[in-house]
């Protein structure tokens, strides 16, 4: 990203003798931005390493396809955890996509419109509850998220007789398997990847650019100061949680063109999410946080369980690695970040 | 605040009871109590039967674990990493015992030091390297789940049939034997509480670690005893389900949800997520609450699925009108 920009001033101050090489530089800026990307871009020569072919554009890009549920579903996440809350309830809002989306389409494509209205409308709804049960209730969010959780795993079983029915279509399942093809040089891009970028770029200029964003931080920073300065606090809260709830929904319409129609569709997003959002250099609690290395620190997890994937680890041990690796990065982060103060 | 709502010298437990966090555990034994007579007229007009000794020991399993998750959050950490810690204790005990009473002492041993090094590991973790806790345990916990899923695949071992028939199905009197272990650590973790110096110092951990820090207590070292206490109480557990099961398995940690369902039902007693306020005695009112509610739902042969959505409602609402009701009482 900042490649263009870095080497520059190297070229323009030849004399400084102890000025380190452009890519060093790069490296170093990159990893006081945040240090996800030094761990990023390990994993990524590593998997190259490996599989030599992997940064050949269409294997590079459906990778990217792959992880674009989870980055996005980070993304949204981080919204709320920057108002200082939890948002437990997003892998089982993602199962209920997939199940209510099966289960309505029938496998006619002519509802398939209509169906994402809906998917919309229910992921709406359970922002919305999300957010209003945990302001204007004062339950924390914890607590109303794991409620919400265990209410549309139970709700969506309970309505589908304990197992999923019905089919997804293809007009549905475009979204997460399909793309534009015949671009030259490059091949196919997937639609993923550019609703990745979409929504990317809504999200990072809604928190940093927008003013629900600044008032966003201020709620999660101190939320009595936030409140005298004019802050809506409630409103700014319950709008994190929908926004999360939408990026759940965006998730699982494509998780469920990649991976299909099952009932555990969606176990354990929620914390790959927000140890995401952690990694990110997010801080739980509020206040702190940014939306571009918290979407490459999701990209970085999906980066880990395909080096992983590749090592021939088997499904177990990859998990126990995953466990390590996830509280290696955050103290390395928080190492990083204290060192920078 | 909360730090001055629990003094740091030995606070009588009348001052306690009298403080915040005294009266709204108060209000949860009111509402345990009131949830009692309603299901207690809900069951028998329905013609169910009102089995208390099958609904303290639903209680159980839960409870134990429940008692060391609320220390840990008074303490203003937490720990995610119980549910598969339960379900290491379980499959080793089973694994170990191998069906002979003999080896009876070395799987209870092997798995209390496991516990202990999960539960140091935790608090190292969170106090020597700064990780969130919700990090810490949800990593702690997927190595456990991945190391012990990389072993186990099914039902392992079998425990021995006097174990088994002790602490699974025993009874003194009229009262099971489990029940009466859930009683103990109740009893013996509030008496710590209120009565020793490190009681109160895990108050004043939880309340503000820097003010607790500048008042002289260690506080790098309550919170990892604290969480070795969290995960000893997780063991427990995990033996108790043994004895029951008869055999462990990898699954029943998770399966119990013992991770999320141990903070709901502190949170449900009243004990602040934030940390230092709140005690086991409410804990023990918000499980017995889950137990009555889960035997009344049995009885009226709710099904599996909707007693998860219900459930989830219920959770919800218990918390909303216990701090709807803090909320008044401090304005």
């Amino acid at each position: 990203m900042s490649s263009t920009v870095s080497p520059k001033p190297a070229a323009r101050e030849p004399r400084a003798p102890a000025q380190p090489g452009g890519v060093a530089r790069l490296l170093r800026r990159l990893g006081r931005g945040a240090p996800i990307f030094l761990v990023l871009i390990v994993l990524l020569v590593w998997i190259g390493l490996l599989n030599p072919n992997f940064f050949q554009p269409g294997v590079l890009l459906a990778f990217l396809r792959r992880a674009a549920p989870i980055m996005i579903l980070a993304a949204g996440q981080l919204f709320v955890i920057v108002s200082g809350g939890f948002d437990l309830s997003v892998g089982s809002l993602i199962t209920v996509i997939v199940v209510v989306a099966a289960a309505v389409i029938e496998g006619d494509p002519a509802k398939t419109w209509p169906v994402m209205a809906l998917l919309f409308a229910i992921g709406g709804l359970v922002g919305l509850v999300n957010g209003l049960i945990t302001t204007r209730l004062k339950v924390p969010s914890f607590i109303t998220t794991l409620g919400m959780l265990l209410i549309l795993r139970g709700a969506v079983f309970y309505w589908t007789g304990g197992a999923p029915t019905g089919a997804l279509t293809e007009e549905f399942r475009l979204f997460g398997r399909a793309g534009i093809e015949g671009v030259p040089g490059i091949g196919e891009i997937p639609y993923a990847v550019i609703v990745l970028l979409v929504v990317g770029t809504a999200f990072t200029w809604l928190l940093h650019r927008s003013t629900f964003g600044q008032q966003l931080f201020a709620a999660g920073g101190g939320p009595r100061a936030a409140e005298l300065s004019g802050v809506d606090v409630p409103r700014v809260r319950t709008l994190a949680f929908l926004l999360s709830a939408l990026s759940a929904v965006i998730a699982g319409i494509l998780v469920g063109g990649l991976a299909g129609v099952s009932a555990q569709v969606g176990q354990g997003y929620e914390f790959t999410a927000i140890s995401a959002v952690v990694l990110g250099g997010a801080v739980l609690g509020g206040g702190k946080g940014q939306m571009v290395p918290v979407i490459f620190a999701a990209l970085t997890l999906e980066a880990l369980f395909t080096l992983l994937n590749l090592l021939g680890l088997p499904q177990p041990m990859r998990e126990a690695v995953q466990g390590l690796i996830i509280i290696g990065a955050v103290v390395y982060s928080s190492y990083r970040a204290r060192r920078q103060v | 605040m909360s730090a001055q709502t629990q003094p740091l010298g030995a606070a009588s437990w009348w001052a306690r009871l009298r403080s915040g966090a005294g009266s709204s555990q108060l209000g949860i034994y009111v509402v345990f109590v009131l949830v009692v007579l309603v299901s207690y007229v809900v069951v028998t007009a329905a013609g169910g039967t009102f089995n208390w000794r099958n609904m303290a020991v639903r209680s159980v399993a839960l409870g134990i674990v429940s008692v060391g998750q609320t220390l840990v959050i008074l303490a203003g950490s937490l720990d995610l990493s119980v549910a598969y810690l339960v379900s290491v204790s379980a499959v080793l005990t089973s694994f170990i015992m191998d069906g002979q009473a003999a080896n009876m002492p070395l799987a209870i041993g092997v798995v209390l030091l496991v516990g202990a090094v999960v539960g140091a590991v935790n608090g190292l973790l969170i106090t020597k390297l700064r990780v969130h806790p919700f990090i810490t345990t949800l990593g702690t916990g997927l190595v456990m789940r991945g190391l012990l899923s990389s072993r186990f695949s099914a039902q392992t071992g079998q425990v021995a049939p006097e174990f088994s028939q002790v602490l699974g199905y025993g009874l003194v009197g009229p009262v099971p034997v489990s029940v009466i272990v859930f009683a103990l650590v109740a009893a013996a973790a509030i008496w710590m509480l209120r009565s020793t110096q490190f009681g109160s110092h895990l108050y004043a951990v939880g309340g503000s670690q820097e003010i607790a820090r500048l008042s002289g207590v260690r506080s790098d070292r309550t919170l990892v005893i604290t969480h070795v206490l969290c995960s000893l109480t997780a063991v427990l557990t995990g033996l108790y389900i043994a004895a029951r099961l008869r055999a462990g398995a990898p699954w029943v940690g998770p399966d119990g949800g013992y991770d999320l369902e141990s903070i709901a039902a502190v949170v449900l007693g009243g004990t602040a997520l934030s940390g230092g306020r709140g005690g086991v005695g409410g804990t023990v009112a918000g499980v017995l609450i889950l137990a009555v509610l889960d035997y009344v739902f049995n009885q009226l042969q709710v099904d599996g699925f909707l007693k998860m959505v219900l459930r989830g409602v219920i959770i919800i609402a218990a918390v909303a009108t216990y701090t709807a009701r803090s909320k008044r009482a401090s304005e």
